[in-house]
């Protein structure tokens, strides 16, 4: 399973591009990289694995300057260097591209591209058309053509991480650090980003790709190296691994990949969408006279590309926003413009994607957060009056049942960790009889335990006859819980699948190309998503 | 408990002791100006006459009080919108109409008896300054115009408003300057320390129903969660089913409610007329006392009687040390910059304490840009 | 022409449309004149908001910077008396000297207020606030102080005088008078409108600054230094602030009274929003708050004919002169929430990877 000792014998031979011995780094309460190693040869693809909160962020916020190691060096072809900040090491050829791309929506993607390196014509103005030029020619040699003067916040995300890769290529980057960059894609670009990196690969790039997905890993990757709790763990050639091995390296104990759903009994339609047309804030249409119900008993699962209208279908189904045209019953019962309010009272419970935004009050104490549906009904207040004794019991009552971590029932949500922050939420939410359960997004950026946990919950629900709406840019979550399968394409609910039996690839092929034949274009990607 | 008292109050206390120690400088550096030379002693002498004009005789602290009530009330009003997300910076425009308003009605009632005059010129204080804040407040919730300066285009208004009515429609006939009647039945009697030219009138125990009043409606009732949820998450306060706009409303239209108050209060017990040229700086010093009180009930009290002290000891400074009243305008503003800068107080004094800053103010910046909150 | 002024409501109508243009013609000089302390301050807001710093301040950075400028002025020619008046636009040493100390001035209030915003990363309204604060306490109490001792004025600069010929053109005549028979700091109000509109999207600098006040993060990773680019933005914003002061008693008047500013730094605020933070878009909405603040003084000396001249010198003063703040506040209604902000506008920034 490890690497032999030949293969060890033939690395001293090519000095790596890049390798980072011993790093170390302390943040106050937390030892997130302790004495890491990594070896990049040139013209590598090189994984780095590790699940939420492992240390991978740090170790390449380390690389690009943007923290200071506290022990370690960091070696560039052999040499030892020390990075003082992200121009610094732009200068030295290592550009990286976040996983919440680093784009100004509003500039043009040759804004884009040009801040920071700018092509002057003068010391004092920039050199739009050499500009131009340089970035058309790019594009060419890496296979894609892309409109230089096309404001970057329209483009699709596949495009708009081309854009970033773009911008590393610009500056004539040697080493490419892609953190979590498949996040956002489906299916069909990752297997076209896949294609550009290999390309990147054989003219002698070295590509660090940062990553939690596994099967992926194995797909591109020359070499990975596994991470955990601040260390490395392993390190594994493709072929001599698999994704469990990799899995139970980077979670320590066997992992449950997939949780047991079992079987479900649907029953009555519970939820009943007719012909839904949304508007988002700017007015444009991004919901598209979308059709379906969910039923007692099951969980049905949207899942999408994020920006193809979800956010906006689940903010019309809880109550957060209006529809332009279009049904929503619940129960037989007209929801269509039915407030926040009564959409909760009649039995409905919403898991948000945005936790901080919409989910919790971070400045408040736990005890208002779980009562910030009901704090105006008894027991929580009696007419204007409020009753903060029966709060607290109730706050505290709820903490213990769902495994909440935190000190006290009063402390502020702002000092919880994500994964207890979302927990508070699902006490609050599921903490009755429910109709409907609408979940958004709802294991994003958390740690595996509490992913369980959240999908475990999510299944007793069901079991316990509650309908569940299941939303999730991440397709296999959508795909191991859900019985039936919507795929919501610009705005369309382009397809309802079997959950069990529908093939990832299809799935896949249907959020990228709506099921039209031969893909689109970049600019038809564009317009109209998010 | 004690401990909690004390890092609540260790900040604001060491940015006034700060913000002494610069004024001190200030009065050293400027002596030259007042005596002709340069005076060391000029400091001590200012600060020794602040404190004798505000607490060190009993007509020393009845000033004090007196000054502190409209202090308080517009100081209420200030952070009740600081608890909504809002910066109420339309205190003067709200204090100068309740003013104006009580001072017509109570000229109109000056001859009927006080037991319906003073409620009826009180209530038309109220209803002006609530007028005056639902303005702003309605223009921040449905067309997104930020508060910060559409209140301080209203204060310019009101001076407007004030002069065209005391000169115009209100005025007294016969008198030697454009001012409204005396209220006479109207005013708001003394009730301590009378005859000596320092008394407290009738307005002084006002507060004493407010300030529980306005505790109890943010921290025991729902409207009040509501009105701080607005304030520390609009988004997760519409998601609750609560209603953003009419909070916004609400919240700046009770400011106003307040601060007219204020200014009702103020000409009914003090003045007891009008005059067109009538000015105040209560907006910016009621800012002072809301940020000082950390936008609560309790702590505004504290720093009215502060901020009330300092322009009561004013006079006396001013006529003892020679130094003009605007000294208090700058102190106030170095208070205010060290309470904002609370990191340099914190390592001055070497106080651990939490942040001191005012949460809700995130929100206020947030919407300067005009993002409206909708339904 | 006077015969459609007779039409019942419609000619009022007409009439009213006439006299404002022939208001506008006679007086461009006086409006921009008006507009330039208000485009001052937009710019000094335009430097800021656009790098995502709010800036209320603005009205304390002018009244500090016109007190410190004439002060100064009037110091230095206590020194130095009997000044020959000098060659262009009347300049003199001291006045001279007194807008570098405005700007100075400005330039300092600006480095306050970045130091509060962007380091300690205080509340940007609370910063702002505090500055017009001080700026009001500062002034008041060293202006009386000083009131006591007789303080000459330091005198101010003399309009250009432009050609004759070039003046009486027919039809354009006006605006030929109305941009060049200004003191020097109105003058230079166009030139640094186009100046900052061409840099701002043209230039280097106006990439960064526009990319660190859309999306600091992305800036930073880019290689900017976001914390350097806004403290440099803000203090470069503090010039023009200092400039608007220096219009206040040393181009337009010569003299310095208590809150002299009167609003015009928040005026000048509305100015930025509702020309979408550009800055010619800036500087047309403040030539519109201008007119609608000569309005009155146009009214009472030169009121037009008829019933129409009756109506509007029946309207009280006072409503004319509240007119430029409730004009003000009905554009910030109608426009902001359509007019987009830089979007990290207010929020402060903390560098990635510092805990």
């Amino acid at each position: 399973m490890a690497i032999t000792d030949t293969e060890v014998a033939q690395e001293h031979i090519v000095a790596p591009a890049l390798e980072m011995r011993g790093i170390t780094k302390r943040y106050p309460g937390v030892l997130a990289n302790d004495h890491i190693d990594l070896k990049v040869r040139p013209g590598e693809i090189h994984a780095l694995l590790g699940e939420n909160g492992a240390g991978k962020s740090t170790l390449m916020n380390i690389l690009y300057g943007l923290a200071r190691p506290d022990e370690g060096e960091i070696l560039l072809d052999g040499e030892v260097v020390s990075i003082a900040g992200p121009s610094d090491a732009i200068d030295r050829g290592i550009s990286m591209v976040h996983q919440h791309f680093m784009l100004v929506p509003v500039l043009t993607v040759a804004e884009n591209i040009l801040l920071g390196a700018e092509t002057m014509a003068n010391p004092l103005f920039l050199d739009r058309s050499e500009a131009r030029r340089r970035i058309a020619a790019l594009g060419q040699r890496f296979g894609f053509e892309i409109d230089p003067d096309e404001e970057v916040g329209r483009l699709s995300v596949g495009w708009q991480q081309r854009v970033e890769i773009l911008k590393a290529l610009y500056r004539s980057a040697k080493i490419l650090v892609l953190d979590e960059p498949t996040a956002v894609l489906t299916p069909q670009e990752t297997t076209e980003v896949f294609a550009v990196l290999r390309r990147l690969s054989e003219e002698g790039h070295s590509v660090v790709f940062i990553s939690h997905k596994l099967y992926e890993v194995l797909e591109i990757a020359d070499r990975i190296t596994v991470i955990r709790r601040g260390r490395v763990v392993g390190e594994r050639l493709p072929s001599a691994t698999d994704e469990d091995d990799l899995a139970e390296l980077m979670v320590g104990r066997e992992v449950q990949l997939v949780v047991d759903r079992g079987e479900s009994h649907p029953g009555e339609p519970v939820l009943n969408v007719d012909q839904l047309t949304v508007q988002n804030d700017r007015g444009r249409e991004v919901v598209h006279e979308v059709d379906f119900d969910v039923r007692a008993g099951e969980i049905f699962g949207i899942a999408g590309v994020a920006g193809n209208g979800q956010d906006e279908l689940v903010e019309a189904i809880t109550g957060l926003r209006r529809p332009s045209s279009g049904k929503i019953e619940l129960l037989g019962q007209e929801i269509t413009d039915a407030d926040t309010r009564d959409v909760h009272e009649l039995g409905v419970a919403f898991v948000p994607a945005d936790r901080h935004r919409y989910g919790l009050v971070l400045s408040f104490p736990l005890t208002d957060n779980i009562v910030l549906n009901d704090y105006f009904s008894p027991p929580f207040a009696r007419g204007p009056v409020r009753d903060d004794a029966a709060i607290l019991e109730h706050a505290q009552r709820a903490i213990e049942s769902f495994d909440v971590r935190t000190p006290s029932a009063t402390v502020t949500a702002g000092t919880l960790s994500g994964g207890n922050q979302q927990k508070l939420i699902v006490a609050r939410e599921f903490d009755r009889d429910l109709k409907l359960l609408v979940l958004d997004q709802p294991t994003r950026g958390l740690d595996v335990g509490s992913v369980e946990f959240i999908h475990k919950q999510a299944i007793a629900k069901r079991d316990a006859g509650t309908a569940v709406l299941l939303v999730s840019a991440e397709l296999d979550e959508v795909l191991e819980l859900s019985d039936r399968v919507g795929v919501m394409y610009r705005g369309r609910l382009v397809a309802v699948v079997d959950g069990r039996t529908a093939g990832r690839e299809d799935v896949g092929l249907l959020m990228a190309t709506g099921g039209r034949e031969g893909g689109i274009t970049p600019r038809e990607a564009s317009v109209e998503t998010a | 408990m004690a401990a909690r008292i004390l890092r609540l109050v260790a900040v604001p206390a060491g940015a006034i002791l700060l913000a002494l120690l610069v004024g001190a400088i200030v009065l050293l550096v400027s002596s030259p100006l007042v005596t002709g030379g340069l005076d060391v002693t000029l400091p001590l002498r200012t600060y020794w006459a602040l404190i004798q004009g505000s607490l060190l005789s009993v007509n020393a602290i009845v000033d004090t009080i007196v000054n502190a009530t409209p202090l308080l009330l517009v100081g209420l009003a200030v952070g009740l919108g600081f608890k909504a997300g809002l910066f109420n910076i339309g205190g003067q425009g709200q204090f100068l109409v309740g003013a104006l308003a009580a001072a017509g009605v109570g000229a109109a009632m000056a001859t009927s008896s006080p037991v319906i005059a003073v409620p009826s010129a009180l209530l038309a204080g109220v209803v002006a300054g609530a007028i005056y804040g639902f303005v702003p407040g309605f223009l921040k919730a449905y067309t997104g115009a930020h508060e910060v300066v559409t209140t301080i285009m209203l204060n310019y208004v009101a001076i407007q408003i004030v002069g065209y009515a005391v000169a115009g429609p209100l005025r007294a006939q016969g008198a030697s300057f454009a001012r409204t009647p005396d209220v006479l039945n109207a005013a708001l009697p003394p009730i301590l320390n009378q005859g000596t030219g320092h008394e407290a009138h009738l307005g002084v125990i006002i507060p004493l129903i407010v300030v529980p009043v306005i505790w109890w409606l943010l921290f025991r009732s729902t409207v009040g969660f509501e009105i701080r949820t607005v304030g520390a998450n609009p988004d997760a306060a519409r998601y609750a089913g609560m209603k953003p706009r009419r909070l916004i409303v609400l919240a700046l239209t009770l400011g106003g409610l307040l601060a007219g108050l204020g200014g009702a209060i103020e000409i009914l017990g003090r003045e007891r007329y009008m005059a067109a040229a009538y000015s105040t700086n209560i907006g910016f010093d009621a800012i002072t006392v809301a940020l000082l009180g950390r936008a609560h009930p309790v702590g505004i009290v504290f720093g009215a009687l502060l901020l009330g002290a300092m322009r009561a000891g004013a006079a006396a400074m001013q006529s003892q040390a020679g130094i003009p009243v605007q000294m208090i305008d700058l102190l106030q503003g170095v208070i205010l910059f060290f309470l904002a800068a609370d990191v340099v107080v914190r390592r001055i004094f070497r106080i651990r304490a939490a942040r001191t800053g005012v949460d809700e103010l995130q929100t206020v910046t947030r919407t300067y840009s005009g993002q409206t909150t909708a339904s | 022409m006077e015969a459609l002024f007779d039409i019942p409501v419609l000619g009022l109508v007409i009439q009213l449309v006439v006299f404002l243009v022939d208001v506008l013609t006679r007086n461009g000089t006086i409006i921009l004149a008006l507009a330039a302390p208000l485009a001052l301050g937009a710019l000094c807001g335009v430097l800021n908001e656009r790098s995502g710093v709010v800036n209320i301040g603005i009205e304390g950075m002018m009244l500090a910077s016109a007190f410190v400028g004439w002060y100064v002025a009037s110091t230095v020619n206590q020194w130095f008396p009997g000044q020959p008046s000098g060659i262009v636009f009347g300049a003199t040493i001291p006045i001279l000297v007194g807008v570098l100390a405005a700007i100075g001035t400005g330039m300092i209030a600006s480095l306050l207020h970045a130091w509060l915003s962007v380091s300690l990363r205080v509340d940007q309204i609370i910063s702002g606030t505090i500055i017009n604060i001080i700026a009001f306490g500062v002034t008041g109490y060293v202006n009386l102080l000083i009131s006591r001792t007789s303080q000459v004025s330091g005198g101010k600069f003399v309009p250009f005088v432009p050609p004759a010929d070039l003046v009486e053109l027919p039809i354009v005549g006006w605006v030929f008078r109305m941009f060049l028979q200004q003191g020097p700091i109105t003058m230079s109000v166009i030139v640094l409108v186009i100046v900052v509109q061409i840099l701002l999207f043209r230039s280097r600098w106006g990439l960064r600054t526009r990319a660190v006040g859309e999306h600091p993060e992305a800036a930073e990773t880019a290689g900017i230094d976001v914390i350097r680019l806004r403290y440099k933005n803000v203090i470069l914003g503090g010039i023009f602030a200092g400039l608007g002061g220096a219009w206040f008693t040393l181009d337009f008047g010569s003299s310095f009274e208590n809150g002299m500013t009167n609003g015009r730094g928040f005026i000048a605020l509305a100015a930025l929003i509702f020309g979408r933070w550009h800055p010619v878009g800036a500087f047309g909405a403040a030539l519109l708050f201008a007119a609608s603040g000569s309005l009155g003084i146009a009214i009472r000396t030169t009121p037009p004919a008829g019933q129409l001249g009756e109506i509007l010198t029946s309207i009280p003063g006072q409503v004319f002169s509240a007119l430029p703040y409730i004009v003000t506040i009905i554009v910030l209604a109608g426009v902001v929430g359509r007019s987009i902000p830089p979007a990290a506008v207010g929020r402060p920034y903390e560098r990635e990877g510092t805990t």
